[in-house]
């Protein structure tokens, strides 16, 4: 058996964290929720929010002090999302998709990368995007077929790529190629990871997808025609870029969990509000125990899924590889999001299931927490591994 | 200088003690007062423009009355002061307390200008700025809706009853904030961040010299009465009956 440290978590946000906190809380309060309706509905790209929350320092928070930005700790980061997704998810996931983007060049990128694309994200408000899934490959990153082949001092690319959020509107993208066209080799060593700046030619951004939910979000396919890029370019070296891009994963995953908890907290909060007003059979519905038990589950639902990525974010802040607790976070906040925001759907009865009220708009939001950064399934097999790791000893 | 108060967070139920003393405040949120946030933003406008070297702001109040300070730090307030009220003299802390407080400060300090929201949104008092210019005998520009520093004084336009009245005050001077004055900003992650290096001293009302006895004995505190339901009626004249009959009319 192995040995463990109960390590307790400090129960006790810090004066600082409590101000960020209330920062992102009222923005989310007072820029988001009264906007988030109307984007849903028109799909149109939130970008004024993007950009006052950019002005706010609301964004972009891993990126390093050294490079202009904050380097808040994950944990801190996300609080912030937190109190964001609460607002609106769509506008929220926008925001998140340039910390996954940043992320494998702030985990793998030279100086002089780091200087020149995360720099620039500090001085504009720019967007970036994680480039990997393709139509053919989305939880089997291994079998992504786009090819990258070295040529002189460039590597031409040729491929498809799919549900890239931000597609349309990065400035520069991280991109899963594979090097290696032996069918043999590795998926440790036969994919490499890139930057690519959006304007290159040879990329061509396909339109922007309609989806269920978080619709004002921008979701594209990306074809990739002979697209050159320097070898200055490269993430580490040929071949390194699987790992980078499943690396990322730890540190994106705490913060997508943190979203789907604050979209939990939304609907869990709308729900009670009108339970407590809404009359039926002589009072109002929460005195009725079938009311009252719902919500009661999804409070204890929603308490847990915070533990979760507070555990997850403190312990890869703490430098421990978190894979295990990020995993758990992210399933479990996925899942219950889903429950709480259906279950804010029933509460509310009729007047749930229609467009006038806040929460069929949560429901709709809340599925795609089951399936990006990891569906439900890849996340139980990663947990599972790891679980069974502990005890293989 | 500027003054902050504390402020029950509107979006709460708020509800009487049941022994009719005063309001449940106990582990209720307290915020920023609202205009006491537009009188912030209006100092630090003043000294972005150069016309201000400093910004002070100063709270009055308990432990927590400290988190007030640090977001008007954060907003770009260079220093704050919080003067330590707890208790049942925090309970009994009115204008007239805050007043002497400001004075003493503004003495101490060296003030050339204060700037206060116009009332506090828990109490609605709406006396404290006018008081505290009474005591240092200094001019004073209330409900100001826009302000000018110029060479021979401060322009002030004043919101009142019938319109907009336009005064001009010498300095040292006491103002305060209306709504329209300017829209507060947020204070930014950053701008958090650095705030933490700003200081705070604590002051306690006795090193002020200020007695804070109240002169006001709260005997009750009610809350309005339930609303009663209506009444529908299918014709005028059952409603100028109805009416009679209540006595209204």
């Amino acid at each position: 058996c192995s040995t463990f440290l109960a390590l307790i978590p400090p129960s006790e946000l810090t004066d600082q964290q409590k101000e960020f906190q209330q920062l992102a809380r009222k923005f989310a309060r007072e820029e988001m929720i009264p906007v988030a309706a109307a984007y849903d509905r028109s799909g149109e790209y939130p970008f004024p929010i993007i950009k006052k929350a950019w002005e706010l320092g609301l964004i972009n928070g891993h990126i390093p002090q050294e490079y202009g930005g904050m380097g808040l700790s994950i944990f801190d980061s996300c609080l912030i999302t937190e109190e964001l997704a609460y607002a609106c998810t769509g506008m929220q996931t926008a925001m998140e998709a340039n910390s996954l983007g940043q992320m494998p060049v702030i985990i793998a990128g030279n100086d002089a990368q780091k200087k020149k694309y995360l720099g620039r994200m500090t001085e504009e408000p720019l967007m970036c995007a994680y480039c990997v899934t393709e139509p053919g490959a989305g939880s089997d990153v291994a079998n992504i077929k786009t090819r990258a082949v070295r040529v002189g001092d460039d590597y031409v690319v040729n491929g498809q790529k799919m549900w890239i959020t931000n597609g349309g509107k990065a400035n520069w993208y991280f991109l899963l190629a594979r090097t290696n066209p032996d069918p043999k080799c590795p998926a440790g060593k036969a994919f490499t990871g890139f930057i690519v700046d959006a304007d290159t030619p040879g990329i061509q951004v396909g339109r922007k997808e309609m989806n269920m939910g978080q619709r004002c979000s921008d979701t594209r396919g990306i074809t990739f025609e002979d697209v050159r890029i320097p070898k200055e370019n490269v993430l580490i070296t040929e071949g390194a870029g699987f790992k980078i891009a499943m690396g990322a994963f730890d540190n994106t995953r705490p913060p997508v969990a943190a979203g789907a908890t604050g979209l939990a907290q939304r609907a869990l909060d709308e729900a009670t509000n009108y339970a407590l007003e809404r009359k039926t059979f002589g009072k109002a519905i929460a005195e009725h125990q079938a009311v009252s038990f719902i919500l009661a589950e999804m409070a204890m639902k929603v308490e847990l899924a915070r533990m979760a990525y507070q555990r997850s974010a403190w312990e890869v802040d703490q430098g421990r590889r978190n894979t295990y607790y990020a995993s758990i976070a992210k399933a479990f906040a996925g899942d219950i999001a889903n429950q709480v925001a259906t279950d804010a759907v029933q509460v509310f009865g009729g007047n749930g299931f229609n467009s006038e009220y806040p929460v069929e708009k949560l429901m709709r939001d809340a599925k795609i927490y089951q399936i990006y950064e990891g569906t439900a399934q890849i996340q139980r097999l990663i947990i599972s591994r790891e679980h069974f790791g502990k005890y293989k000893k | 200088m500027s003054k902050k108060k504390s402020f029950l967070a509107i979006e709460l139920q708020i509800r009487v003690k049941p022994d009719h003393s005063g309001v449940v405040t106990d582990g209720v949120k307290h915020s920023m007062n609202p205009f006491c946030e537009i009188a912030v933003e209006e100092a630090v406008k003043l000294k972005e423009k150069k016309l201000m070297k400093e910004v002070v702001v100063v709270s009055c109040g308990p432990q927590q009355s400290q988190e007030t300070i640090r977001t008007a730090l954060a907003m770009g307030a260079d220093r704050g002061i919080h003067v330590e009220v707890s208790g049942k003299d925090y309970e009994t802390l009115g204008p007239l307390q805050v007043s002497k407080i400001l004075a003493a400060l503004a003495k101490k300090e060296d003030a050339q200008l204060i700037i206060l929201g116009k009332q506090a949104i828990d109490d609605d008092c709406n006396q404290t700025g006018q008081m505290t210019a009474a005591l240092l005998d200094w001019p004073q520009g209330t409900f100001a809706s826009e302000v000018s520093l110029e060479k021979d004084g401060i322009k002030v336009v004043r919101e009142i009853d019938g319109g907009l009245e336009t005064i001009k005050i010498s300095t040292p001077a006491v103002l305060t904030a209306d709504l329209r004055l300017n829209t507060p900003r947020y204070a930014t992650l950053p701008n958090i961040m650095k705030a933490k290096k700003k200081k705070i001293a604590n002051v306690k009302p006795a090193d002020l010299g200020v007695d804070l006895t109240s002169r006001l004995e709260v005997l009750r505190v009610d809350e309005p009465p339930q609303r009663q339901a209506g009444m529908k009626v299918e014709t005028v004249d059952d409603l100028v009956s109805k009416l009679k009959d209540a006595g209204k009319v």
